[in-house]
């Protein structure tokens, strides 16, 4: 007997990722999430060309309240606030990204490994990972700074020591349900090697989660910052929100304008990628979704 | 003239450590496959049939499984001699498998065409546009229809007949000398069954390849199969060509297996006769004596089954049985 076709018509259902972008969009908190983000991306990267004067250059009178000369103010030493909000976008964008990278980097071959290997490379892995879970990370992260010069790098790595954990123990969660599926059997039957199983067939079916937890952990390294920052382990030389917050906490009683808008600017970042993040949780795992 | 066979399991033990103690899921198994051989291994779940096949592929999970004795040899390599990376070519190359079921066996985050041309790609040289090809020539051959658009589906897209024909198409893909298919359509409907087993069958014999198929349905062993396997509690219990199995069957196992086969009467007047059962269970394999594991349920039963162990009793040039009453069995 021949096999006759089954059907000759190919019904073709939307791509995963239209589905994905569907979900999102019609998400109205993730749309506003996406415009903030939108907002201080352009202001990172058109607001030095539009406003190009130097944040740590003293313009006018210090203290200067926010009026007709400096539309945000002057801090306590005559630096314009607008300025710094401007160019801090591209030191607070960038220490969020690159940190949250550097985390994820560890936190994932942390993750990936300990979960699919199991046995004694998981136990030593889960210890590894607890000693850093158990130390405070804020703490952690100062003590790191002031054993070295505070620099920007410095302060990135700091932040990525102190976060990710929480991605590799997602990371290790997703390997240690994934790896179970009859799927994964089925590719090591077809001859499939141990670095393609992790790589290819169970990191993108563990992507989902991991994407919020990344999303989310952009806003963490931001606030991570900020706090240094603000306690004065900031870089003196990056011109960040935090820092412009850290260095006129003295003066918040007699210019609320120098602490105010930076820290409404960070509130608003961190805001959008929460809401980012929320919003790709949904797109990405619709089961979850509470109605 | 005697054919070398292609695939042989000699002695073949396996051991799982569990808290309460070591079970032997496998005990001295020995088994040949002819080239170009439909072997059929039937059994109740439990009895070691899919053990046996992740045995052969060693997809065995290590620890707690052990494969604690025997050769499996390919032609004349000993699989269980191999390293990984030498048995990883071997998997999906020159062993292939597919699974019982279709729903959950394929990648759900790639479409069907990447992940047969992935398995291409890993074990032959071939460039995107050659895999892609070969791809679409492949689920032609199992009966996909429209492949050029098949390719671009996920697997979500697709019923469970056709994910299952993608299962086949993979597997086959590099022409392996061995598929094992265990119980490929026992999560499928009957009909789709039927066209599952019919390509199958096709392939076999277009293709030359020796298929080991897994099953606990004795009607799908005479419809498919050359040479049966019958196992019980890790063991064989008879062996033979698919006619003395179902013709004559001489292990009083093989015999229950057969008549829990239910027949379709087509007028309504003739008696019905009520579907056999075997009474009882599989054993625990923790809890085996030293005599006949089936003696247990077994109708023929008698003091000394539960003592010693039954012999191998040849019946016929192919067909051999394990009991001691293959007289009486008839």
């Amino acid at each position: 007997m021949t096999n006759r076709p089954i059907s000759d018509e190919v019904v073709q259902a939307d791509r995963p990722f239209v589905e994905i972008c569907r979900m999102f969009f019609g998400n109205k908190a993730a749309i506003f999430g996406l415009l903030l983000w939108l907002l201080v991306i352009l202001t990172a990267f058109l607001g030095p060309a539009i406003y190009p004067s130097d944040p740590f250059e003293m313009v006018g009178a210090p203290m200067t309240p926010p009026g007709e000369e400096f539309l945000l103010g002057t801090d306590y030493l005559g630096r314009d606030v607008l300025t710094g909000i401007i160019h801090g976008a591209s030191v607070t964008l960038a220490i969020g990204f690159s940190a949250t990278f550097c985390t994820v980097i560890i936190g994932v071959i942390i993750g990936v490994l300990s979960g699919y290997y199991g046995g004694w490379v998981d136990n030593l892995l889960m210890r590894f990972t607890e000693f850093f879970q158990v130390l405070p990370a804020l703490l952690f992260a100062m003590v790191l700074i002031s054993l070295f010069t505070a620099s920007i790098y410095l302060i990135v790595l700091a932040i990525a020591v102190v976060s990710w954990t929480g991605i590799a123990r997602l990371t290790r969660a997703e390997f240690l349900k994934i790896k179970e599926r009859e799927y994964v059997m089925a590719e090591r039957a077809m001859g499939a090697r141990n670095m393609s199983i992790m790589w290819k067939v169970i990191l993108p079916n563990a992507l989902p989660p991991l994407i919020v937890a990344v999303a989310l952990s952009v806003g963490v390294a931001i606030l991570f910052e900020a706090a240094l920052s603000f306690l004065g382990l900031g870089d003196p030389n990056a011109y960040s929100w935090g820092y412009m917050i850290g260095s006129s906490r003295e003066y918040i009683w007699d210019s609320w304008w120098t602490i105010t808008f930076p820290g409404f600017a960070i509130f608003l970042t961190v805001l959008g990628i929460s809401l980012i993040g929320d919003g790709l949780n949904d797109a990405l795992n619709p089961k979850l979704r509470e109605l | 003239m005697k054919q070398e066979p292609l695939l042989q399991v000699k002695g073949l033990c396996v051991d799982f450590s569990t808290r309460k103690g070591n079970v032997r899921v496998l005990n001295h198994l020995d088994l040949h496959l002819l080239p170009g051989e439909a072997l059929g291994i039937v059994g109740e779940s439990g009895c070691g049939k899919s053990m046996t096949a992740l045995s052969i592929m060693r997809l065995v999970p290590v620890p707690p499984g052990n494969i604690s004795n025997g050769q499996i040899l390919l032609k004349d390599t000993d699989l269980l001699q191999l390293k990984e990376d030498q048995m990883q070519d071997i998997r999906g190359n020159e062993i292939s498998m597919i699974f019982q079921e279709p729903m959950t066996s394929l990648n759900p985050v790639f479409t069907v065409g990447s992940q047969v041309a992935e398995n291409i790609r890993r074990h032959q040289s071939a460039t995107a546009a050659q895999a892609k090809e070969k791809t679409i020539q492949m689920l032609e051959a199992v009966g996909i229809p429209a492949p050029e658009l098949r390719i671009n589906q996920y697997p979500h897209e697709m019923s469970g007949g056709m994910r299952q024909r993608v299962m086949i198409a993979m597997a086959l893909s590099c022409q392996p000398s061995v598929l094992i298919a265990d119980e490929p359509t026992t999560a499928l409907d009957v009909t789709i069954q039927a066209q599952i087993f019919d390509l199958l069958k096709q392939i076999q014999q277009e293709m030359k390849t020796s298929v080991i198929l897994i099953t606990h349905d004795m009607s799908v062993i005479a419809e498919f199969a050359d040479r049966v396997i019958v196992m019980y509690a890790g063991r064989k219990v008879e062996e033979g060509l698919v006619r003395d199995i179902i013709d004559n069957p001489r292990h009083p196992y093989t015999q229950g297996l057969i008549s829990c086969v239910p027949i379709l009467h087509k007028d309504t007047g003739t008696e019905r006769k009520e579907l056999n059962e075997i009474p009882g269970i599989v054993p625990d394999l923790r809890k085996l004596g030293t005599g006949c594991s089936f003696a247990p349920r077994c109708d023929y039963v008698k003091d000394h089954c539960h003592e010693k162990m039954p012999p191998e009793v040849t019946l016929g040039e192919h067909h051999t049985a394990f009991c001691w009453h293959v007289e009486e069995v008839v």
